[in-house]
Protein backbone atom coordinates (compact mmCIF):
# COMPACT_ATOMS: atom_id res chain seq x y z
CA UNK A 1 0.00 0.00 0.00
CA UNK A 2 1.18 3.56 -0.24
CA UNK A 3 1.12 6.24 2.28
CA UNK A 4 2.15 9.93 2.17
CA UNK A 5 3.07 11.35 5.35
CA UNK A 6 5.13 14.40 6.92
CA UNK A 7 8.20 12.84 8.87
CA UNK A 8 10.25 14.88 10.58
CA UNK A 9 8.55 17.85 8.54
CA UNK A 10 10.06 16.26 5.45
CA UNK A 11 6.63 14.91 3.02
CA UNK A 12 7.73 11.22 2.29
CA UNK A 13 5.75 8.67 -0.05
CA UNK A 14 6.61 4.99 0.87
CA UNK A 15 4.71 1.42 0.16
CA UNK A 16 4.33 -0.61 2.82
CA UNK A 17 2.69 -3.91 3.56
CA UNK A 18 -0.85 -3.72 5.48
CA UNK A 19 0.59 -5.27 8.60
CA UNK A 20 4.14 -3.12 9.03
CA UNK A 21 4.29 -1.49 12.11
CA UNK A 22 4.91 2.23 12.53
CA UNK A 23 8.58 1.17 14.12
CA UNK A 24 9.92 -1.28 11.28
CA UNK A 25 8.71 1.64 9.15
CA UNK A 26 10.46 4.65 10.92
CA UNK A 27 14.10 2.92 11.47
CA UNK A 28 13.83 1.39 7.74
CA UNK A 29 14.10 5.47 7.19
CA UNK A 30 17.30 6.34 8.93
CA UNK A 31 14.89 7.26 12.48
CA UNK A 32 17.09 4.61 14.76
CA UNK A 33 16.47 6.89 17.84
CA UNK A 34 12.67 4.85 17.50
CA UNK A 35 13.35 1.42 19.66
CA UNK A 36 12.26 -1.69 19.73
CA UNK A 37 11.24 -2.65 23.91
CA UNK A 38 8.89 -4.50 25.36
CA UNK A 39 6.52 -4.60 22.23
CA UNK A 40 3.47 -4.99 24.31
CA UNK A 41 2.95 -1.50 24.67
CA UNK A 42 4.39 -0.95 28.24
CA UNK A 43 7.34 0.53 28.12
CA UNK A 44 7.22 3.82 25.61
CA UNK A 45 10.51 3.35 24.18
CA UNK A 46 9.24 3.43 20.89
CA UNK A 47 7.19 6.57 21.31
CA UNK A 48 7.06 9.40 18.92
CA UNK A 49 4.54 11.81 17.98
CA UNK A 50 1.73 11.22 15.81
CA UNK A 51 0.08 15.25 14.95
CA UNK A 52 1.72 16.54 18.39
CA UNK A 53 0.68 13.43 20.74
CA UNK A 54 2.57 10.86 21.74
CA UNK A 55 1.84 7.16 20.69
CA UNK A 56 3.41 3.72 20.66
CA UNK A 57 4.92 3.50 17.13
CA UNK A 58 5.39 -0.71 18.01
CA UNK A 59 1.40 -1.07 18.73
CA UNK A 60 0.81 1.19 15.28
CA UNK A 61 0.07 -0.09 11.73
CA UNK A 62 2.41 2.19 9.39
CA UNK A 63 -0.79 2.19 7.45
CA UNK A 64 -2.29 4.27 10.26
CA UNK A 65 -0.10 6.97 9.55
CA UNK A 66 -0.77 7.75 6.16
CA UNK A 67 -2.11 11.38 6.11
CA UNK A 68 -0.72 12.26 9.54
CA UNK A 69 2.65 14.30 11.26
CA UNK A 70 5.16 12.10 12.31
CA UNK A 71 8.08 13.42 15.01
CA UNK A 72 10.68 11.26 16.00
CA UNK A 73 13.78 12.37 17.88
CA UNK A 74 16.16 12.77 14.96
CA UNK A 75 13.26 15.84 14.14
CA UNK A 76 13.18 17.31 17.50
CA UNK A 77 16.59 17.70 18.51
CA UNK A 78 16.76 21.82 18.60
CA UNK A 79 13.59 21.29 21.04
CA UNK A 80 15.18 18.51 22.89
CA UNK A 81 18.65 19.83 23.50
CA UNK A 82 16.83 22.15 25.93
CA UNK A 83 16.34 19.78 28.63
CA UNK A 84 18.68 16.88 27.95
CA UNK A 85 21.50 18.17 29.30
CA UNK A 86 20.08 18.70 32.62
CA UNK A 87 19.04 15.04 32.69
CA UNK A 88 22.52 14.12 32.21
CA UNK A 89 23.79 16.01 34.56
CA UNK A 90 22.01 13.96 37.17
CA UNK A 91 23.20 10.97 35.57
CA UNK A 92 19.86 10.13 35.08
CA UNK A 93 20.95 8.86 31.36
CA UNK A 94 22.65 5.71 32.39
CA UNK A 95 22.39 2.99 29.60
CA UNK A 96 20.67 5.72 27.39
CA UNK A 97 18.26 2.70 26.12
CA UNK A 98 15.31 4.52 27.24
CA UNK A 99 16.50 7.64 26.59
CA UNK A 100 14.56 8.59 23.14
CA UNK A 101 11.14 7.37 24.44
CA UNK A 102 11.42 9.65 27.96
CA UNK A 103 12.62 12.47 25.90
CA UNK A 104 9.67 12.36 23.13
CA UNK A 105 7.08 12.10 26.10
CA UNK A 106 8.80 14.88 27.94
CA UNK A 107 8.25 17.31 25.08
CA UNK A 108 4.82 16.26 24.85
CA UNK A 109 4.36 17.07 28.79
CA UNK A 110 6.19 20.23 28.38
CA UNK A 111 3.76 21.36 25.15
CA UNK A 112 0.72 20.21 26.98
CA UNK A 113 1.92 21.80 30.24
CA UNK A 114 5.00 24.25 30.42
CA UNK A 115 5.31 24.51 34.05
CA UNK A 116 4.11 20.89 35.47
CA UNK A 117 4.22 20.03 38.75
CA UNK A 118 6.38 17.22 40.16
CA UNK A 119 3.43 14.36 40.99
CA UNK A 120 2.30 15.97 36.94
CA UNK A 121 5.82 15.18 35.76
CA UNK A 122 5.38 11.52 37.08
CA UNK A 123 2.06 10.97 36.30
CA UNK A 124 2.61 11.56 32.37
CA UNK A 125 5.85 9.99 31.85
CA UNK A 126 4.59 7.20 33.79
CA UNK A 127 4.46 5.16 30.96
CA UNK A 128 8.60 5.36 30.24
CA UNK A 129 10.32 2.63 31.93
CA UNK A 130 13.82 2.67 32.81
CA UNK A 131 15.98 -0.26 34.32
CA UNK A 132 18.65 1.28 35.46
CA UNK A 133 18.82 5.07 36.48
CA UNK A 134 15.29 4.89 38.08
CA UNK A 135 13.41 8.20 38.05
CA UNK A 136 13.74 10.35 40.47
CA UNK A 137 17.56 11.43 38.58
CA UNK A 138 14.96 12.32 35.37
CA UNK A 139 12.71 14.26 37.51
CA UNK A 140 15.22 16.51 39.05
CA UNK A 141 16.51 16.93 35.64
CA UNK A 142 13.67 18.25 34.42
CA UNK A 143 12.70 19.88 37.37
CA UNK A 144 16.43 21.87 37.75
CA UNK A 145 15.48 22.79 33.84
CA UNK A 146 12.52 24.11 34.97
CA UNK A 147 13.94 26.16 37.59
CA UNK A 148 16.39 27.26 35.03
CA UNK A 149 13.73 28.72 33.05
CA UNK A 150 11.76 30.47 35.67
CA UNK A 151 15.07 32.30 37.16
CA UNK B 1 1.85 -12.16 16.47
CA UNK B 2 -0.70 -10.80 13.85
CA UNK B 3 -0.34 -10.94 10.16
CA UNK B 4 -2.92 -8.50 7.99
CA UNK B 5 -3.71 -9.09 4.16
CA UNK B 6 -5.44 -5.90 3.83
CA UNK B 7 -6.35 -2.76 5.27
CA UNK B 8 -9.20 -0.47 4.33
CA UNK B 9 -10.14 2.88 5.69
CA UNK B 10 -14.23 2.59 5.49
CA UNK B 11 -16.41 5.34 4.19
CA UNK B 12 -19.62 4.42 5.73
CA UNK B 13 -21.14 2.29 8.82
CA UNK B 14 -22.62 -0.21 6.72
CA UNK B 15 -19.08 -0.85 4.63
CA UNK B 16 -17.75 -1.55 7.75
CA UNK B 17 -20.48 -3.75 9.65
CA UNK B 18 -20.61 -5.79 5.92
CA UNK B 19 -16.90 -6.35 5.78
CA UNK B 20 -17.03 -7.99 9.57
CA UNK B 21 -19.49 -10.31 8.67
CA UNK B 22 -16.18 -12.16 7.09
CA UNK B 23 -14.65 -14.29 10.32
CA UNK B 24 -11.26 -13.55 9.50
CA UNK B 25 -11.78 -9.90 9.05
CA UNK B 26 -11.50 -7.27 11.90
CA UNK B 27 -12.25 -4.11 13.17
CA UNK B 28 -9.29 -2.01 14.51
CA UNK B 29 -9.72 -0.36 17.64
CA UNK B 30 -6.52 1.76 19.15
CA UNK B 31 -4.67 -2.24 18.59
CA UNK B 32 -3.47 -2.76 21.81
CA UNK B 33 -5.08 -5.74 22.55
CA UNK B 34 -5.38 -6.93 19.04
CA UNK B 35 -1.79 -6.68 18.62
CA UNK B 36 -1.07 -9.25 21.76
CA UNK B 37 -3.04 -12.04 20.72
CA UNK B 38 -2.08 -13.96 17.35
CA UNK B 39 -4.48 -13.56 14.30
CA UNK B 40 -4.33 -13.69 10.61
CA UNK B 41 -6.46 -11.12 9.67
CA UNK B 42 -7.78 -10.85 6.23
CA UNK B 43 -8.99 -7.44 6.16
CA UNK B 44 -8.60 -4.68 9.23
CA UNK B 45 -10.98 -2.20 8.84
CA UNK B 46 -10.38 1.12 10.38
CA UNK B 47 -13.08 3.64 11.39
CA UNK B 48 -11.16 6.75 11.32
CA UNK B 49 -12.38 8.50 8.03
CA UNK B 50 -16.15 8.31 9.96
CA UNK B 51 -15.95 11.06 12.21
CA UNK B 52 -16.40 9.10 15.08
CA UNK B 53 -13.34 10.54 17.10
CA UNK B 54 -15.59 13.28 19.31
CA UNK B 55 -17.35 13.52 22.37
CA UNK B 56 -20.14 15.81 21.60
CA UNK B 57 -22.20 17.31 24.78
CA UNK B 58 -25.91 18.68 24.78
CA UNK B 59 -27.63 19.48 27.75
CA UNK B 60 -28.84 16.53 28.52
CA UNK B 61 -26.05 13.88 27.32
CA UNK B 62 -22.70 12.87 26.24
CA UNK B 63 -22.42 11.43 22.82
CA UNK B 64 -18.61 9.61 22.60
CA UNK B 65 -17.71 8.31 19.16
CA UNK B 66 -16.35 5.00 19.10
CA UNK B 67 -12.99 6.18 18.54
CA UNK B 68 -12.89 8.76 20.90
CA UNK B 69 -9.48 7.73 22.91
CA UNK B 70 -8.84 7.13 27.06
CA UNK B 71 -7.05 10.52 27.08
CA UNK B 72 -9.91 12.30 25.21
CA UNK B 73 -12.03 11.06 28.16
CA UNK B 74 -9.61 11.63 30.73
CA UNK B 75 -8.92 15.24 29.97
CA UNK B 76 -12.44 16.36 29.04
CA UNK B 77 -13.97 18.78 31.50
CA UNK B 78 -17.51 18.39 31.19
CA UNK B 79 -17.30 14.62 31.55
CA UNK B 80 -14.91 14.61 34.27
CA UNK B 81 -17.09 17.57 35.86
CA UNK B 82 -20.26 15.26 35.50
CA UNK B 83 -18.68 12.51 37.15
CA UNK B 84 -16.93 14.19 39.72
CA UNK B 85 -13.74 13.25 38.28
CA UNK B 86 -14.54 9.65 38.53
CA UNK B 87 -13.75 9.72 34.95
CA UNK B 88 -10.27 10.50 34.82
CA UNK B 89 -9.49 8.43 38.25
CA UNK B 90 -10.30 5.47 36.23
CA UNK B 91 -8.57 6.30 33.33
CA UNK B 92 -5.15 7.56 34.82
CA UNK B 93 -3.29 4.77 35.93
CA UNK B 94 -3.59 3.10 32.68
CA UNK B 95 -0.19 2.36 31.60
CA UNK B 96 0.54 5.39 30.46
CA UNK B 97 -0.39 8.85 28.35
CA UNK B 98 1.02 7.17 24.84
CA UNK B 99 -1.09 4.05 25.44
CA UNK B 100 -4.32 6.21 26.50
CA UNK B 101 -3.57 8.51 23.36
CA UNK B 102 -4.19 5.05 21.16
CA UNK B 103 -6.90 2.81 23.15
CA UNK B 104 -10.26 3.51 22.22
CA UNK B 105 -13.72 3.68 24.08
CA UNK B 106 -14.80 1.26 21.44
CA UNK B 107 -12.28 -0.80 21.90
CA UNK B 108 -12.17 -0.94 25.63
CA UNK B 109 -16.06 -1.42 25.77
CA UNK B 110 -16.26 -3.86 22.80
CA UNK B 111 -13.89 -5.91 24.47
CA UNK B 112 -16.01 -6.52 28.04
CA UNK B 113 -12.12 -7.32 29.31
CA UNK B 114 -12.11 -8.40 32.80
CA UNK B 115 -8.95 -6.37 34.30
CA UNK B 116 -11.15 -3.06 32.38
CA UNK B 117 -11.60 0.23 34.40
CA UNK B 118 -13.30 1.81 31.53
CA UNK B 119 -16.42 -0.85 31.62
CA UNK B 120 -16.09 -0.46 35.38
CA UNK B 121 -16.41 3.15 35.37
CA UNK B 122 -19.07 3.60 32.95
CA UNK B 123 -21.23 0.84 34.12
CA UNK B 124 -21.61 2.91 37.65
CA UNK B 125 -23.71 5.99 35.13
CA UNK B 126 -27.07 6.35 33.20
CA UNK B 127 -25.10 4.60 30.22
CA UNK B 128 -25.93 3.19 26.70
CA UNK B 129 -24.24 2.14 24.13
CA UNK B 130 -25.42 2.40 20.37
CA UNK B 131 -24.69 -0.51 18.02
CA UNK B 132 -25.16 -0.33 14.10
CA UNK B 133 -28.20 -3.00 13.74
CA UNK B 134 -28.76 -3.66 17.24
CA UNK B 135 -30.13 0.04 18.51
CA UNK B 136 -29.36 1.43 21.48
CA UNK B 137 -28.56 -1.01 24.78
CA UNK B 138 -28.19 -0.30 28.26
CA UNK B 139 -24.92 -1.07 29.03
CA UNK B 140 -25.26 -3.09 32.11
CA UNK B 141 -27.23 -4.95 29.15
CA UNK B 142 -24.28 -5.07 26.99
CA UNK B 143 -22.15 -5.82 29.34
CA UNK B 144 -23.52 -9.35 29.15
CA UNK B 145 -24.90 -9.32 25.46
CA UNK B 146 -23.34 -13.03 23.50
CA UNK B 147 -20.82 -11.71 21.42
CA UNK B 148 -21.59 -10.68 18.07
CA UNK B 149 -20.24 -9.48 14.46
CA UNK B 150 -22.00 -6.05 15.42
CA UNK B 151 -20.71 -2.25 15.26
CA UNK B 152 -20.27 0.10 18.41
CA UNK B 153 -21.03 3.17 17.47
CA UNK B 154 -20.72 5.23 20.03
CA UNK B 155 -21.64 5.56 24.27
CA UNK B 156 -24.07 7.55 25.34
CA UNK B 157 -23.67 9.06 29.01
CA UNK B 158 -26.83 10.67 30.00
CA UNK B 159 -26.39 13.67 32.38
CA UNK B 160 -29.01 12.03 34.77
CA UNK B 161 -28.55 13.87 38.49
CA UNK B 162 -25.87 11.88 39.84
CA UNK B 163 -22.49 11.46 41.95
CA UNK B 164 -19.86 9.33 41.27
CA UNK B 165 -16.58 8.16 42.80
CA UNK B 166 -14.05 5.63 41.67
CA UNK B 167 -10.99 4.03 43.11
CA UNK B 168 -8.84 0.89 42.23
CA UNK B 169 -6.37 -1.16 43.92
CA UNK B 170 -2.90 -1.79 41.85
CA UNK B 171 -0.05 -3.89 42.92
CA UNK B 172 1.82 -1.13 41.07
CA UNK B 173 0.98 2.15 39.16
CA UNK B 174 0.19 1.19 35.54
CA UNK B 175 -0.61 -2.48 36.34
CA UNK B 176 -3.75 -4.15 35.40
CA UNK B 177 -5.70 -3.23 38.73
CA UNK B 178 -6.05 -5.74 41.63
CA UNK B 179 -9.64 -4.62 41.79
CA UNK B 180 -11.55 -2.09 40.46
CA UNK B 181 -14.26 -0.24 42.05
CA UNK B 182 -17.08 2.67 40.82
CA UNK B 183 -19.77 3.33 43.08
CA UNK B 184 -22.72 6.02 42.17
CA UNK B 185 -25.79 7.69 43.14
CA UNK B 186 -27.69 8.12 39.88
CA UNK B 187 -31.32 9.33 39.99
CA UNK B 188 -31.67 7.99 44.17
CA UNK B 189 -30.32 4.80 43.47
CA UNK B 190 -27.17 3.52 44.10
CA UNK B 191 -25.05 1.48 41.80
CA UNK B 192 -21.88 -0.11 42.52
CA UNK B 193 -19.69 -1.41 39.95
CA UNK B 194 -16.67 -3.91 40.65
CA UNK B 195 -14.12 -5.09 38.16
CA UNK B 196 -10.89 -6.85 37.91
CA UNK B 197 -12.59 -9.55 39.86
CA UNK B 198 -10.63 -11.07 37.88
CA UNK B 199 -13.43 -11.10 35.91
CA UNK B 200 -15.81 -8.88 33.95
CA UNK B 201 -16.75 -5.80 36.05
CA UNK B 202 -20.39 -6.84 37.55
CA UNK B 203 -23.00 -3.59 38.86
CA UNK B 204 -24.22 -4.75 42.45
CA UNK B 205 -27.79 -2.41 43.31
CA UNK B 206 -29.22 -1.82 47.05
CA UNK B 207 -31.58 -4.15 46.15
CA UNK B 208 -31.87 -5.14 49.87
CA UNK B 209 -32.41 -1.63 50.85
CA UNK B 210 -29.29 -1.44 52.79
CA UNK B 211 -28.88 2.16 51.92
CA UNK B 212 -32.24 3.39 51.82
CA UNK B 213 -31.53 5.89 54.87
CA UNK B 214 -28.50 7.28 52.99
CA UNK B 215 -25.11 6.34 53.40
CA UNK B 216 -23.52 6.32 57.32
CA UNK B 217 -20.60 4.44 58.21
CA UNK B 218 -22.20 1.20 59.20
CA UNK B 219 -24.52 1.77 56.01
CA UNK B 220 -21.01 1.91 54.25
CA UNK B 221 -19.68 -1.45 55.78
CA UNK B 222 -23.20 -3.30 55.88
CA UNK B 223 -23.38 -2.57 51.86
CA UNK B 224 -19.64 -3.63 51.72
CA UNK B 225 -19.81 -6.75 53.10
CA UNK B 226 -23.52 -7.61 50.65
CA UNK B 227 -20.73 -7.05 47.65
CA UNK B 228 -18.25 -9.15 48.99
CA UNK B 229 -20.68 -11.81 49.77
CA UNK B 230 -22.76 -11.32 46.17
CA UNK B 231 -19.70 -10.63 43.91
CA UNK B 232 -17.91 -14.01 42.83
CA UNK B 233 -14.27 -13.45 42.73
CA UNK B 234 -11.20 -15.69 41.43
CA UNK B 235 -7.26 -15.81 41.96
CA UNK B 236 -4.28 -14.68 38.98
CA UNK B 237 -1.18 -13.92 38.84
CA UNK B 238 -1.66 -10.32 40.78
CA UNK B 239 -4.10 -11.59 44.03
CA UNK B 240 -6.24 -14.40 45.36
CA UNK B 241 -9.97 -14.94 45.42
CA UNK B 242 -9.57 -14.31 49.08
CA UNK B 243 -7.67 -11.35 48.67
CA UNK B 244 -10.16 -9.64 46.17
CA UNK B 245 -13.15 -10.45 48.35
CA UNK B 246 -11.55 -8.71 51.31
CA UNK B 247 -10.95 -5.85 49.14
CA UNK B 248 -14.18 -5.69 47.75
CA UNK B 249 -14.98 -4.75 51.24
CA UNK B 250 -12.54 -2.23 52.02
CA UNK B 251 -12.90 -0.72 48.40
CA UNK B 252 -16.40 -0.39 47.99
CA UNK B 253 -16.83 0.66 52.04
CA UNK B 254 -14.41 3.34 51.06
CA UNK B 255 -16.07 5.24 47.90
CA UNK B 256 -19.75 4.78 49.77
CA UNK B 257 -18.41 6.84 52.50
CA UNK B 258 -16.39 9.63 49.90
CA UNK B 259 -19.83 9.60 47.80
CA UNK B 260 -21.38 10.26 51.33
CA UNK B 261 -19.21 12.96 52.07
CA UNK B 262 -18.04 11.29 55.18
Amino acid sequence: MEITLMLNGKKITANVEADTILLDFLRSKGCLSVKRGCETSGCGLCTVLMDGKPILSCSTLAVRADGHEIFTLEGLRDEASDFVDFIADQGADQCGFCNPGMVMNTIALLRENPDPTDDQIRAFLAGNLCRCSGYDGQLRGIRNYLNSRNI
Amino acid sequence: MITIQKYIRVQSLEEAWELNQKKNNRILGGMLWLKMGRANVNTAIDLCDLGLEKIEESDDAFSIGTSVTLRQLEMHKGLNTYTCGAVREALSSIVGVQFRNMATIGGSIWGRFGFSDVLTVFLTMDCYVELYKGGIVPLPDFAVMKRDRDLLVRLIVKKTPAKFVYTSMRNQRTDFPVLACGVGYVNDEYRVSVGARPGQAMLLRDTDGILANGISLSASDAFAAFAAEAIPTGSNVRASAAYRTHLIRVLVSRALTELGGL
